[in-house]
């Protein structure tokens, strides 16, 4: 429902509405102060260095490891949460067993918990001395303040995107389609790839960026998992956070501004996306 | 016959269901057992000591206090700002109904760096507010800031589509019974979206409880000032203080519970309304 022409309410309120001005330039004013404003000033601040600066600071080999690291995160965290993430959501929308709605609860959790609580679990669960970090200390695999524990990290923040994503398009669908094709002497996997997968094909893209969009910008419990080690175990969320700590404004800006636009591309990605997905899901 | 189609249904079942207990088990399960074993290793006495440790209880009130005042911020400013998007026709509004979403794209850490900036000392506001004794950064109106910031399109987000599917013949029928304005917004709207403001309210609630990135950067790490208790569990950390970390660990885990539990109440409540 769009708001009605300004006739209709003219008719109904002769005068004019000066509540209503006032409460549209209030909504306007802190849009502007809170979000529009801090925006801009990023841009400029990282302008106002100069380019050369700019480019200096990003072409060193530590941020460019940094950069190849988020890189490289990101995608091992797409491809294991969009199949797991994937099968968890079928599993759900299919199947019966005890302990389900259990199930489905927790899947919530990662969006609730803080993001160094989160780290801090992965420390106690893999460190050296925990329940299942003993058993991979002891074949000599380090997973805490290596690469290993900060896809792990990764992985919880971003459970939920795909699950949640896929799963009311699959319970929309229902199961019919999938049995019609298995009585009609369908495989497995035919009936995944040719019959489920084209269903939650836009929900599936979406979860995706959504996923990609906080793996790039995950900072908290990948700072914890990983000591932040230059060269090593530093993402670019972390280097920034390096920087910034180290004086060096530029470097931690120019920096931030990529990750600004990037996330930005993202969400433009994201809104044209959840328009197509709507026309999949009424 | 039958038998045998069921039994090859309940091996095609299985390993679905095998992979999906081991992928909820050992990032979500397993991590919360082990942090929970660990923290409730010295009985119960050992983490209330821990959380009433000077330092931890201060950073534990003041996450509290900070994330209870985001809330009721959130609560007038999301949803006027809903209603205005939705009910009333103005210049940007398009433009505006997009860039609602761009906090929840812009990394965290990005966002402590934009507030630095903008307010840091050496910035035009922040030297103009240091005139009149206001600090900013590094101190706990910075720390409000970036989590309005991150919080921004929580209540927004969810009250947008109440309102938009929310008839307007009960404010009608209302106002031609001789309702006044203020009357028809008590009686008719705000019980009407009270469940999906509940609901952006607790979300930017235990997102603030749990915020790090953006306010690390902007407000640093000084105990007794602007420690929130993410902060103070990471230093702790740091210093290989685990006793001290888990206390608090524990206290933000338990909130994050109570918040999820609270959102399916309202989950359920607002599907009573709606039918």
């Amino acid at each position: 429902m769009e708001a009605e022409p300004e006739s209709v309410e003219l008719i109904r309120n002769p005068k004019i509405n000066w509540g209503k001005r006032i409460l549209i330039s209030i909504v306007l004013l802190w849009f502007l102060l809170m979000i529009i404003v801090p925006l801009l000033e990023i841009i400029r601040e990282a302008c106002s260095r100069g380019t050369g600066i700019i480019k200096a600071s990003l072409i060193s080999p530590e941020s460019a490891h940094a950069f190849w690291l988020t890189l490289f995160i990101t995608f091992g965290t797409v491809i294991i949460n969009t199949i797991l993430g994937t099968i968890l959501a079928i599993v759900l929308a299919k199947q019966k067993f005890k302990g389900k709605l259990f199930l489905e609860s927790l899947i919530d959790l990662p969006f609730a918990v803080s993001p160094v609580v989160a780290g801090f679990m992965f420390i106690i669960l893999f460190g050296p001395q925990g329940w299942i970090g003993s058993w991979f200390s002891s074949v000599n695999i380090k997973i805490i303040y290596a690469v290993p524990g900060m896809l792990i990290a990764t992985l919880f923040v971003t459970l939920p995107f795909v699950a949640r994503e896929v799963l009311p398009v699959l319970r929309e669908f229902g199961p019919e389609p999938e049995e019609a094709a298995s009585i009609l002497g369908a495989s497995q996997w035919q009936t995944f790839w040719k019959v489920t997968l084209p269903s939650i094909k836009w929900g599936l893209v979406y979860g995706i960026t959504l996923t990609i969009a906080r793996s790039i910008g995950e900072f908290g419990a990948v700072l914890v998992v990983s000591g932040s080690i230059i060269n090593k175990t530093q993402t670019a969320t972390l280097r920034i956070h390096d920087q910034f700590t180290d004086f060096n404004y530029s470097g931690a800006f120019s920096a931030a501004l990529i990750l600004a636009v990037v996330s930005f591309l993202l969400l433009n990605i994201i809104q044209h996306l959840y328009k197509k997905k709507g026309k999949y899901v009424s | 016959m039958r038998n045998d189609l069921i039994r090859s249904f309940k091996r095609k079942e299985i390993v679905p269901r095998s992979l999906s207990l081991f992928y909820i088990g050992i990032l979500i399960i397993l991590p919360i057992a082990a942090i929970t074993s660990e923290a409730f290793k010295g009985g119960l006495p050992n983490i209330l000591h821990q959380i009433t440790l000077p330092q931890a209880l201060y950073s534990i009130r003041l996450t509290f206090c900070l994330a209870f005042c985001l809330m009721l911020i959130n609560i007038i400013t999301g949803t006027a700002t809903a209603w205005v998007l939705v009910r009333y026709q103005f210049p940007f509004k398009n433009i505006i109904n997009s860039l609602i979403d761009i906090p929840f794209a812009i990394p965290t850490v990005v966002t402590g760096m934009m507030l630095v900036a903008l307010y840091g000392p050496n910035s035009i506001a922040g030297k103009f507010f240091n005139k009149h004794g206001i600090e900013i950064i590094f101190n706990q109106p910075g720390i409000i800031l970036a989590l309005i910031f991150v919080t921004f399109p929580f209540v927004i987000r969810s009250v947008q589509p109440v309102l938009l599917e929310m008839e307007k013949d009960m404010e009608e029928a209302a106002q031609t019974l001789g309702a006044s304005r203020r009357e028809i917004f008590r009686r008719v709207v705000l019980p009407a979206l009270l469940p999906s403001i509940l609901t952006g309210a607790a979300l930017s609630f235990s997102r603030a409880l749990g915020e790090f990135g953006s306010i690390i950067i902007v407000a640093g790490n000084i105990p007794f000032k602007t420690q929130v208790a993410s902060v103070y569990i990471y230093g702790e950390i740091e210093s290989s203080n685990i006793q001290s970390a888990l206390g608090t660990a524990v206290v933000l885990l338990l909130s994050s519970f109570i918040v999820l539990l609270f959102l399916n109440l309202m989950q359920k409540w607002s599907h009573k309304y709606g039918s």
